[in-house]
């Protein structure tokens, strides 16, 4: 039997991957990539919590938390168009137009 | 035990690999495999409505539709410039700080003695979480459902050629 602290470790363990991503690579889709890793390591604590607890609430917010985050896919997918065919910009540095 | 061994390692490596593959095609490849592994966890974990979401949404869709912005913008240029932006520790010592942090809590907590609840009430059916998502949660169902309609037109109107 698999005890519940080795999927909280897994999960930290790829949230803190998809954190390095997000802070470390210049790449915008990279950046996204990473954020659905962080989006899932909490899908996995969810899932664990639910199975260990016997309790549904887990998997139904893990259900909300997919949904969220294809809608999320979604909308950046076609900000990223948008930004790439009006400024030709794929890096995080060059994209300043809402910098304060 | 071993099942979970070997999805833990993959689903780590290959997240491993979309954050320092250079080129986004590999990692989209990578980040698939990891989503695959974690769909294989939820197996294991007695939710498999759950990996077929999983399976179906992220790694038939999402990732999909990633690899196909990549084939349609021009990364050739992009992705093989900068890597690592240099000169910028702080980010490090960030993420060493949350490294510390997620070791001592996860050092002093109590879930390791943690065991299944003899009262096994789930079955892991699809039939019991509807008739929980359409009978509780259904105001959240209908919100998540209004969301994923203004994402699908934000979509739309984002990608068209030229906004009026």
């Amino acid at each position: 039997m698999v005890p519940l602290s080795w999927y909280i470790i897994l999960s930290s363990v790829l949230f803190i991957i998809g954190t390095a991503g997000v802070l470390l690579r210049r790449n915008i889709l990279i950046v996204l990539m990473s954020v659905e890793l962080i989006l899932n390591s909490v899908n996995i604590n969810f899932v664990a919590f639910s199975y260990y607890h016997q309790d549904l609430r887990g998997q139904i917010f893990s259900i909300f938390i997919i949904a969220v985050a294809a809608a999320e896919v979604a909308v950046a997918l076609g900000i990223l168009i948008a930004l790439v065919r009006n400024k030709s910009a794929l890096n995080v540095d060059e994209i300043r137009t809402m910098k304060g | 035990m071993v099942f979970f061994f070997i999805f833990a390692v993959i689903a780590v490596v290959s997240a491993v690999g979309v954050v320092t593959l250079r080129n986004p095609v590999h990692s989209v490849l990578s980040l698939m495999v990891c989503f695959l592994q974690m769909a294989a966890l939820f197996v294991l974990l007695r939710s498999p409505f759950l990996a077929a979401v999983q399976v179906f949404v992220y790694v038939g869709a999402v990732m999909v539709l990633f690899l196909f912005v990549i084939m349609m913008l021009d990364i050739r240029r992009a992705s093989m410039k900068r890597f690592v932006s240099g000169g910028h520790s702080w980010v490090i010592a960030l993420l060493v700080i949350l490294i510390a942090e997620m070791v001592l809590i996860l050092s002093r907590s109590r879930f390791a003695e943690m065991a299944v609840s003899t009262t096994s009430r789930l079955d892991g059916s699809v039939k019991e979480m509807g008739t929980v998502l359409f009978s509780k949660y259904l105001l959240p169902f209908e919100i998540i459902s209004m969301i994923l309609l203004v994402a699908l037109l934000g979509a739309i109107v984002l990608g068209k050629k030229e906004l009026r």
